[in-house]
């Protein structure tokens, strides 16, 4: 490769100067210098992040119709709603770094685009909408919670606006939850049933142990990440188990119980080869999200294309009548 | 303008009455009203806003970050712009 020339000691100052800001603790802008590396990983954690937010909407909008009453029925469709916005948030951050939107959205649909793992079961019964607000929403919170500061500013300010909304989706979750729990015996086990099958693709959600993430202490160092995964994955367990408690649920997890010394809630081995094979691709439903992701996009196109048909529309008519 | 690269607009949101506008983020849109419209379902649904301005990106023009101190300099080193800077009589209360 041939060296260009002045450029690196430019670069060993640009970095520098990258590197005092994030030991100060300011944010990095999309118009501050950054090392092209934190542009990639930013650009892949935000992608990944709006995407799952996206493709979120497809096992809870597969119960609207089912809803079991009208004020259930309402908060999942503004919850479902929320979670396009949320989407469109974190894209529209991740614009910000010189990507544009229409790649990543044919990255999403053409199969290469990587999302949450949780997205890819299938939801059973209308116990899942409760379980997964309580459970999977819960789990974001505490994950966002996080992000909220994160290095880059328009990542952290899409956090803080989707951290407001998410309280919503947890505690309509959670009431659907408390609710079957009080309820007859086919409503209990139904709610157990989906808590058995959610618990522990929910713990995935943090990602890899620690010891399996070779990315972590690079995105800890530019505070892109400010918690490793398993500390996280720890606050979410220390969250939850005291919420199952009182609502009377077991969680499925025979080797849980409380260490007075740690003053955390010890938990079992997750099964990992699971997780992979669900990120691979190989989960119970990533053909079937895929596919419903792609009916939705073409399903609007007419919409699409009547939009841009009625603006081109509106801009003649102004030049004819400047004219 | 094909149906995926309609341009980008920059949403201002105005949180109640006599408040500053303030930068909540971006959409992309066919035309101004439609950047409305767009702006109202994503970044207004819980009365965030009580008013709302569209700009096309393209027309905004940024410092940069790189001149932020030269550029911001004479805003700095003016301490007489602030009044820490005045001396008052012991005991007096100014304000
Ligand atoms: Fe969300
Ligand atoms: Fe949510």
């Amino acid at each position: 490769m041939e060296p260009t020339p002045n450029a690196p000691a430019d670069e060993t100052a640009l970095n520098a100067a990258f590197e005092a800001k994030i030991a100060a603790g300011d944010s990095i802008e999309p118009k501050d210098w950054m090392p092209e590396r934190y542009r990639k990983q930013l650009t892949r954690m935000m992608s990944q992040h709006a995407h799952s937010e996206i493709v979120g909407m497809l096992p809870e909008g597969n119960w609207i119709t089912r809803a079991p009453s009208l004020r259930r029925k309402m908060s999942l469709i503004a919850k479902v709603q929320d979670e396009a916005g949320h989407g469109l948030y974190i894209y529209c951050g991740t614009e910000t770094l010189g990507v544009d939107r229409f790649d990543l959205y044919n990255q999403l649909l053409d199969g290469s685009a990587k999302y949450s793992s949780i997205f890819n079961y299938p939801t059973l019964s209308w116990a899942d909408m409760g379980v997964i607000g309580w459970l999977v929403d819960g789990a974001a919170i505490v994950n966002q919670t996080v992000l909220a500061k994160t290095s880059y500013g328009p990542y952290a300010r899409a956090m803080v606006r989707i951290c407001k909304e998410e309280n919503f989706h947890k505690r309509q979750g959670y009431e659907i939850c408390a609710t079957l729990a009080a309820g007859t015996p086919a409503q209990r086990e139904m709610l157990q049933d989906a808590v058995n099958r959610f618990w522990w693709p929910a713990l995935m959600m943090f990602g890899p142990s620690d010891k399996d993430s070779p990315n972590s202490a690079e995105l800890l160092r530019w505070r892109v990440k400010r918690k490793t995964n398993d500390e996280l994955r720890q606050r979410f367990v220390n969250l939850t188990v005291p919420q199952a408690q009182a609502i009377g649920i077991t969680l499925p997890d025979p080797d849980l119980r409380y260490n007075e010394a740690t003053k955390n809630w010890d938990f079992g081995e997750i099964d990992w080869a699971e997780f992979f094979e669900v990120i691979k691709g190989n989960g119970p439903c990533n053909k079937e999200r895929l596919a419903a992701r792609n009916k939705a996009h073409d399903d609007g196109r007419w919409v699409r294309e009547a939009a841009t048909a009625y603006a081109e529309k509106q801009a003649k008519k102004r030049q004819t009548e400047a004219a | 303008m094909s149906d995926s690269h309609w341009p980008l607009w920059e949403v201002f949101t105005q949180g109640a009455q006599g408040e500053p506008f303030e930068h909540a983020g971006s959409l992309h849109a066919t035309d101004a009203e439609h950047a409305l419209q767009n702006a109202r379902d994503v970044y207004a649904r819980r009365g965030e806003a009580v008013n709302l301005w569209v700009v096309p990106s393209t027309a905004i023009t940024a410092s940069a970050p790189s001149d932020a101190g030269p550029f911001f300099d004479p805003g700095n080193d003016k301490a007489y712009r602030h009044p820490q800077f005045y001396k008052v009589p012991r005991g007096v209360k100014v304000f």
